[in-house]
C-alpha cells in the first residue's frame, strides 16, 4: 500500500535500529504517549529489536482506556432509555461499566450503533426527528475537531434531538501530571503524532521549560517509531532537551489552525477524571455555554447522580503512569484477559495490557528477556 | 490479483428471475405462504421446485430415501446462514448457504453429495428477492455438484427474522485412506493458504457500513470441493484442512495449534492480501488475519508434498493466489507466532470477540 509500505520497510527499520544501537551508551526509559504507537510497537515487535539499554513505557494515550468508569455507567444508562439512539466508536462498546457494557444494552433491546464519524450521528438525528440521538464523544485532541464539528453542525441545522456525552482529554496536562508525580521515571517522550497533527507542538515548548524532558513528535509505523526513538536517544546522549519533529509529513509546529479554532469555539478546558489516574486539573473539555444544550449530561439529568469508583484490584493506573508493566499485575492473563477485562488498559486493542496480552505473551512463554519486561527502577 | 484470483464464475442469472403467475398476486412473502395450504403449495411448486428439482426431491415424501453407494465414512455438517445484507458484492445468502456447507464437508476430504435446506422467511420479504436467492442457491448447488434432497419452508411474523435465514445440512463420503483432522498437524508440516485473505468480511462490512472504496471489494464465496479433490489427487496424506471463515486465518491456525499441541509459525509478508482489502483493513483498524473468508482454505501438509499440493491448488478453480505461508514447529505448543515485516516475532492470538473498528 503506497505511503504505508515505505514506512514498514524492514531494511530501513533495521538501519535505524543499528544507528540506535551505535548511539546508546546507558539505560534510558522512553514513553510512547499514544496507544496507537503502543499497538504498532508490539504488533511489529519493534520493542524486541531495540538495544537492551532502552525501555519503552506505555503511556496514557489510549482514549478508550482512560474514559472513567463513571462515564461508561452514564453511557449505559442513557443508551438504555427507550427513545434514544446511542452512537459510539466501535471499541467503546466492549468496555465494561460497573454493571454492564454497551453491547449488553444492545442485547437487552437498546438501540446502540457503531458509527465511524460523529457526523454520521448528526445524520441519524436528522433522519430520526422523534428520537434522541446521543454520541459518545471520547478521545484526545485527535477526535475533538470532528466531535466539535458535529455539535457545530447540529446547532447550525437547528437540531434539538442531538447531544454528545463528552469525555475528552488533552495531552499536555497529563504529561505535566506524569512529570510531577514522584514515582514516574521517564527520560523522554515520543509525542503522539496524530494529536500533534491537530495541535502542532508549540504547546510542548512551554512544557519542556518547566520539566526538562526531551520530546520527539513521532508517527506510528515501524520506520517512524524507530526514527523517533533514534532522535530521542541522540538528545538524551548529547544532553539536549528539545522538542523535535520526526513526523514531518503530517505535523507542523502550528498544527491544524482551523481545527484548533473550531475546538475552542465549541469546547472549554475543564477538570477531568482519568480512569486509573484520577482527577487531573484542566485536562479535559466541556461544551461552552452557547452549545450547552448539546451536552447529554444536561439533556438526561437522570444520570447526574451516577458516581462510580474504580475497581480496587486493577493496577491500570500504575500501568498508565508507566511505573508498572502489564505482566507485573497478578491478574494479568488470569482473571483479566481481553475477553474478561478488569480494567481500562485491557479493554481496548490499543490498551497497553491488551496489546501486551496479544503480542507479548510469546516472549514471556519463551522466557526471553526483552526490554519490555524490565522496569527502569529495577535496573 | 483481479477478481480475487478466482476463476470467473458462470454468470449467475440473478436478474432474469420472473415471478411465476400463481405467485404474482403477492409481491412479498405473507404468513399464508407458511400455512401449509394452497399458498404454501404454490410457493413450493412454482418457486422452489422448478429450481431445485431432482429425482430424490421429487419424491415429495415426509422423508427422502436414498443409498450411498461409495464405501467409506460418512461426513456430515450443518450450518445456518443469517447474513445481513442478503445481497452483497460477489454473492448472496443463497449461494453462501450452499458453499458454506459444501466447504465444511469438503474439509474432511469428503466429496459432498446431498444437502437439505431449511428456509425461514420473514413476512414482507420481496418475492423477487426470494426468487433471486433461490435461483442462486440452485445454481450454486449445481456448480458444487450437490443435490438438494430435503427442504422445508417456514414463514415468521414481520420483525421476527432478518428477511431470510437458511439452514443447510449436508453429507458426503470420505474416501478410504484419507484421514484429515485438526489434531494431525506435526512439526515440520508446511502451512498453505489457498488465496487472498479477508475478502468476504471486508465486502460485507463495506456494504453494511456504507463504506465505499475505489474498487468494489467482492466476497470470495466459492465451493472448494474441487480444490480439495485436486489436493487429494497429489497425496491422500493431508494432515489438516480448514476453511478460514469466521475468525479468519488467525482462528484456524490457533485451533489447529491447540488441537495438535504444536506451534505454528508464519511469515506476515507471505500471506496474500488483496491491496484494496488491505487498504480497507488499514482504514478500519482491522487485522486481515482475523477477517472472515468464504472461499479459502488452510492446508497443513507434510513437507515432501508441499510444492506439489501448492501447484495443485494454484491450478484448481479459486486457487490462483495460493501461497506457502509457514510451518508447524515444536516450539510454543498451542501458540501461533508471526514473523513480522521488520523481522521480529509476535503472537497471533484468537480474536477476542466481534471485530471492532478502532477509534483512531
Amino acid at each position: 500500500m503506497k505511503y504505508l509500505d515505505e514506512y514498514r520497510d524492514g531494511d530501513v527499520t533495521r538501519k535505524l535500529l543499528d544507528q540506535i544501537a551505535a548511539t546508546v551508551t546507558r539505560p534510558w526509559a522512553l514513553m510512547e504517549v499514544c496507544g496507537g504507537q503502543t499497538h504498532s510497537i508490539l504488533k511489529s515487535g519493534l520493542d524486541t529489536l531495540l538495544p537492551k539499554e532502552i525501555t519503552l513505557i506505555h503511556g496514557p494515550g489510549c482514549p478508550v482506556c482512560v474514559t472513567p468508569l463513571e462515564l461508561i455507567d452514564k453511557a449505559v444508562r442513557i443508551a438504555s432509555f427507550p427513545n434514544v439512539i446511542f452512537t459510539s466508536y466501535g471499541d467503546m462498546l466492549r468496555v465494561p461499566g460497573s454493571q454492564q457494557d454497551l453491547f449488553s444494552v444492545k442485547a437487552a433491546g437498546g438501540d446502540v450503533r457503531i458509527v465511524y464519524s460523529p457526523l454520521d450521528a448528526v445524520k441519524l438525528a436528522q433522519e430520526n426527528p422523534d428520537k434522541e440521538v446521543v454520541f459518545f464523544a471520547i478521545g484526545f485532541e485527535t477526535t475533538a475537531p470532528a466531535n466539535a464539528m458535529s455539535v457545530f453542525q447540529a446547532k447550525r441545522l437547528g437540531l434539538t434531538n442531538y447531544s454528545i456525552l463528552v469525555s475528552h482529554v488533552t495531552v499536555p496536562p497529563i504529561l505535566s501530571a506524569l512529570l510531577e508525580a514522584e514515582d514516574v521515571l521517564v527520560d523522554g517522550f515520543l509525542a503522539p503524532g496524530h494529536v500533534n497533527a491537530v495541535m502542532g507542538y508549540w504547546e510542548y515548548e512551554d512544557l519542556i521549560k518547566s520539566y526538562p524532558v526531551p520530546m520527539v513528535v513521532t508517527g506510528f509505523e515501524p520506520v517512524d517509531l524507530a526514527r523517533g526513538i533514534l532522535m530521542l536517544v541522540r538528545q538524551l546522549e548529547e544532553g539536549r532537551t528539545e522538542v523535535e519533529n520526526a513526523y514531518e509529513r503530517a505535523v507542523t509546529c502550528e498544527g491544524n489552525v482551523p481545527a484548533q479554532k473550531l475546538m475552542s469555539e465549541v469546547f472549554k478546558m475543564a477538570d477531568h477524571k482519568w480512569r486509573g489516574i484520577g482527577m487531573v486539573p484542566m485536562s479535559g473539555y466541556r461544551l461552552r455555554e452557547p452549545y450547552a444544550a448539546y451536552d447529554a449530561e444536561a439533556r438526561f439529568p437522570e444520570v447526574a447522580t451516577i458516581a462510580t469508583d474504580e475497581s480496587p484490584l486493577c493496577i491500570s493506573g500504575d500501568v498508565l503512569k508507566g511505573i508498572k508493566k502489564p505482566i507485573q499485575c497478578p491478574a494479568f492473563g488470569k482473571e483479566c484477559t481481553p475477553q474478561t477485562p478488569l480494567g481500562a488498559t485491557m479493554v481496548s486493542s490499543e490498551g497497553a495490557c491488551a496489546a501486551y496480552y496479544r503480542y507479548g505473551r510469546f516472549q514471556v512463554a519463551q522466557g526471553q528477556a526483552t526490554t519490555q519486561q524490565k522496569v527502569k527502577h529495577e535496573q | 490479483m483481479s477478481n480475487n484470483g478466482q476463476t470467473p464464475k458462470e454468470s449467475l442469472n440473478l436478474m432474469g428471475w420472473t415471478c411465476p403467475a400463481p405467485l404474482r398476486n403477492y409481491p412479498t412473502v405473507v404468513l399464508g405462504h407458511g400455512s401449509g395450504g394452497k399458498m404454501t403449495h404454490d410457493l413450493i411448486e412454482h418457486l422452489f421446485a422448478p429450481i431445485l428439482q431432482n429425482e430424490l426431491l421429487d419424491q415429495f415424501g415426509d422423508s427422502t430415501q436414498f443409498a450411498l453407494s461409495q464405501p467409506g465414512r460418512i461426513a456430515m455438517s450443518t450450518d445456518s446462514f443469517v447474513i445481513n445484507p442478503l445481497f452483497f458484492p460477489g454473492g448472496n445468502i443463497g449461494e453462501l448457504a450452499i458453499n458454506g456447507t459444501v466447504n465444511d464437508i469438503a474439509m474432511s476430504g469428503a466429496q459432498p453429495r446431498f444437502l437439505s435446506a431449511g428456509f425461514i422467511l420473514e413476512e414482507g420479504l420481496p418475492m423477487e428477492d426470494l426468487g433471486r436467492i433461490v435461483t442462486s442457491f440452485g445454481e450454486a448447488a449445481q456448480a458444487a455438484g450437490v443435490q438438494i434432497i430435503a427442504a422445508d419452508t417456514k414463514v415468521v411474523n414481520k420483525g421476527h427474522g432478518d428477511g431470510l435465514y437458511i439452514n443447510t445440512t449436508g453429507i458426503g463420503v470420505v474416501p478410504e485412506g484419507v484421514n484429515i483432522a485438526a489434531d494431525r498437524a506435526q512439526p515440520g508440516d508446511v502451512i498453505i493458504v489457498s488465496g487472498t485473505m479477508a475478502d468476504h468480511g471486508i465486502a460485507i462490512m463495506s456494504v453494511r457500513e456504507g463504506l465505499t472504496f475505489e474498487s468494489v471489494i467482492k466476497s470470495d464465496s466459492a465451493p472448494l470441493n474441487g480444490m480439495v479433490q485436486a489436493i487429494l489427487g497429489v497425496t491422500p496424506n493431508v494432515h489438516c484442512l480448514r476453511d478460514a471463515t469466521r475468525g479468519g486465518l488467525a482462528a484456524v491456525l490457533n485451533e489447529l495449534a491447540s488441537a495438535s499441541q504444536v506451534g505454528m509459525q508464519f511469515d506476515e509478508t507471505a500471506v496474500p492480501v488483496d491491496p484494496a482489502v488491505h487498504s480497507a483493513c488499514e482504514m478500519l483498524g482491522l487485522d486481515p488475519f482475523y477477517v472472515a473468508n468464504e472461499g479459502k482454505l488452510v492446508a497443513v501438509v507434510p513437507p515432501e508434498h508441499a510444492d506439489a499440493v501448492l501447484a495443485a491448488i494454484r491450478q484448481s478453480p479459486y486457487g490462483a493466489n495460493a501461497a506457502i505461508i509457514g510451518q508447524v514447529v515444536n516450539d510454543h505448543p498451542g501458540m501461533v507466532v508471526a514473523r513480522t515485516r521488520i523481522g521480529a516475532q509476535r503472537i497471533v492470538d484468537l480474536p477476542a470477540g466481534e471485530l471492532l473498528p478502532r477509534i483512531c
